[in-house]
């Protein structure tokens, strides 16, 4: 029993950095109907901006995360201006062909300015809280309470604010939000720079417990790509729930199964679902 | 060369000697490189490396360049191609043809049923499906120990056995098996391209929409396209294999699947010479770019993004694009910029001769 509330504890902090990141991805879907190959690159550069920060800079635990998160937001615009707009009109190969060399930049960037080899950050909260006799690390416990506390305002930032309802009005239908005044190109830009700074979040949270390197975040895409498609590509209550699910059933899987399943699980899934449902588990049945 | 030709016969056959004369340079070159080669065997291994990368890319070119379906499951074939040779030539004694024809085989048959659960998505579910079947491929192939050795990989892969005929430990008859088989990819690229099957594949990228109003059946072209992709890409595993006499679980990952994509999109997706001028300049580049390997990314990267948006059908679609403005303009002066200007590419040819509407054939770019 400890050791399953342990691995609960630690399966939610696992999900809620998916979720931050799977979120972002899942709203740059919806705007400018591209997955975004690079994702899991802004969420590497997210983590090594953070370390920066933290180790170069010597500035307290939170602040680094806010740099981070204002640099890649800007990051996350300039793609949009340099890459996918001049791309809007191309077939849909072409976008995801740039975002995978926008990919390859981001890693060579990194590995030329910090080297190949893995970093480990120093881990700025110590210690453990015991819970019902399982050890369980604060670090865990501030994932999972920033991640809630983000999405919540994430939530409440789409629903009440004129931004994000715009950001909403594009996904619903682009043609249509711009005969009512609403400049999708703007709207294209917020929306990566959003995504981008709640990758670099999700990073700089899980930063200290995980090992840096340039190709951490090849893994990250995938997985959030699983975890978009089970939500249903833009959809975020689907992101946030898919991001929860797969974290607690890679966190159980390690420990009940083996770690090589556990890898294995988003892909499997991933792989399952659209073999079943070609268009993800909650798409609308019309395809657009 | 007796195609039937609709349109423009004074500049298409103008341009057909052009690619031809072009052809027959390349061709001599690649031929005589092991000649001149004598002093450098590793130019030369460098040289079979980038021809299987070729036929590899070749077989990317099918599914992506002709049919417009990005599959990023590309290496995860390749990979099996690989290590089916190399599992049964170094753990089961097998003689290398044998090997080989088997992992023609099983890719072959493994790609067409990936294909059908595959091609039930389409666009970017599709790409990302077969990067996640990619990246399954890959998994199994590093964490599955007793069969595939792991991360060790497997050493001693068995050369072809030539008989009395030819000795494959000679690197140089090493380059012309490889080069007979990128041959055959090239021949059959052009065939494609040229015949209803090409055209039918190409109305495919167009628009699936349009092409199937017109009564083309979608479905089975796209899984024999895909079909033939995996085979091409397991033959040129296979190839791999037994020229390096090592191999392990990277050459199945998703970064190799992304390497045959920038040489198909720097020499030219849907291009007959494009993914050979793509291979072989893209890794004699890295050769030079060697000291600084960890930075040619940084210089690769942004030429991808570049390429993407400014031309998009590579070296060979840009030169294609350069001959058909000279070559269609009938004064007799410009003919001579023509052959100066262009590289390569199969001409105006395909574009004017097009058996699909206007509609179809006009690239939605």
């Amino acid at each position: 029993m400890d050791l399953f509330l342990q691995q609960l504890v630690n399966g939610l902090a696992l999900g809620g950095v998916y979720c931050l990141a799977a979120v972002g991805l899942s709203l740059v879907f919806g705007v400018l109907r591209i997955p975004n190959l690079a994702h899991g690159a802004l969420y590497m550069r997210g983590a090594y901006g953070t370390y920066y920060a933290m180790t170069a800079l010597g500035v307290p635990y939170v602040a680094p995360i806010g740099i981070a998160a204002v640099v890649l937001a800007a990051v996350g615009v300039g793609m949009e201006r340099l890459i996918f707009h001049p791309l809007r009109n191309s077939p849909h190969t072409h976008h995801m062909i740039a975002a995978i060399g926008a990919m390859f930049f981001f890693q060579s960037l990194i590995q030329a300015i910090w080297g190949a080899d893995f970093r480990q950050m120093p881990s700025p909260i110590s210690g453990t809280l015991s819970l019902a006799g399982a050890q369980i690390s604060w670090q865990r416990i501030v994932i999972i309470v920033a991640a809630v506390a983000i999405l919540a305002l994430l939530a409440v930032f789409m629903k009440r604010s004129v931004h994000g309802q715009s950001i909403e009005a594009i996904e619903q239908d682009r043609t249509g939000a711009s005969l009512v005044g609403i400049n999708p190109d703007r709207v294209s830009m917020l929306t990566l720079g959003l995504a981008a700074a709640l990758a670099a979040v999700a990073a700089g949270l899980v930063a200290p417990l995980n090992l840096l390197s340039p190709t951490m975040g090849a893994a990250l895409d995938m997985k959030v790509f699983a975890i978009i498609i089970l939500g249903g590509l833009g959809s975020l209550p689907g992101a946030i729930v898919g991001g929860f699910v797969l974290g607690i059933a890679e966190a159980m899987a390690s420990t009940y199964i083996s770690t090589g399943v556990s890898e294995a699980i988003a892909f499997v899934l991933l792989v399952g679902v659209l073999a079943i449902r070609p268009t993800g588990l909650f798409s609308p049945a019309v395809s657009r | 060369m007796t195609a039937p030709v609709t349109a423009g016969r004074r500049p298409a056959q103008r341009s057909r000697w052009l690619v031809l004369g072009l052809g027959v340079v390349g061709a001599v070159v690649l031929l005589g490189a092991p000649a001149l080669l004598t002093e450098s065997d590793y130019t030369l291994r460098l040289m079979t490396m980038a021809l299987v990368y070729a036929i590899a890319t070749y077989g990317m070119n099918v599914i992506l360049g002709f049919t417009g379906q990005l599959s990023l499951a590309h290496a995860g074939f390749f990979g099996i191609g690989a290590y089916v040779t190399g599992i049964l030539t170094v753990d089961h004694d097998w003689s290398f043809w044998a090997a080989f024809v088997v992992s023609v085989v099983v890719t072959a048959v493994t790609g067409f049923l990936a294909g059908l659960l595959a091609l039930r998505t389409k666009q970017e579910y599709f790409a990302i499906y077969t990067m996640a079947t990619g990246f399954i491929v890959y998994l199994v192939i590093s964490r599955w120990s007793d069969v595939t050795h792991g991360q060790q990989g497997l050493i001693g892969v068995k050369l072809p056995e030539g008989g009395d005929l030819v000795d494959f430990a000679e690197p140089s008859a090493m380059y012309y098996l490889c080069l007979a088989f990128l041959a055959v990819a090239v021949y059959a690229t052009w065939a494609i391209r040229r015949s209803t099957v090409g055209r039918t594949l190409i109305a495919i990228r167009t628009s699936e929409d349009l092409a199937k109003s017109i009564g083309v059946n979608v479905g089975l072209n796209k899984q024999l396209a895909f079909a033939a992709s995996t085979t091409i890409a397991g033959t040129a595993g296979a190839l791999y294999a037994t020229t390096m006499g090592f191999i392990g679980p990277s050459v199945s990952s998703v970064n190799m699947t992304f390497e045959m994509l920038m040489f198909l999109l720097i020499g030219g997706m849907g291009t007959v010479f494009g993914p050979i001028i793509g291979t072989f300049l893209v890794v004699f580049l890295f050769e030079l770019m060697q000291d600084f390997q960890a930075y040619r990314f940084l210089v690769i990267g942004p030429v991808i993004v570049a390429l993407v948006i400014f031309a998009p059908r590579g070296i060979a679609g840009y030169f294609q694009k350069v001959v058909a403005r000279f070559v269609d303009a009938p004064s007799e002066a410009t003919t001579k910029t023509v052959k100066t200007r262009t590289g390569e590419g199969d001409g105006v040819v395909p574009a004017q001769r097009a058996a699909v509407p206007p509609a179809l054939t006009k690239e939605a770019r």
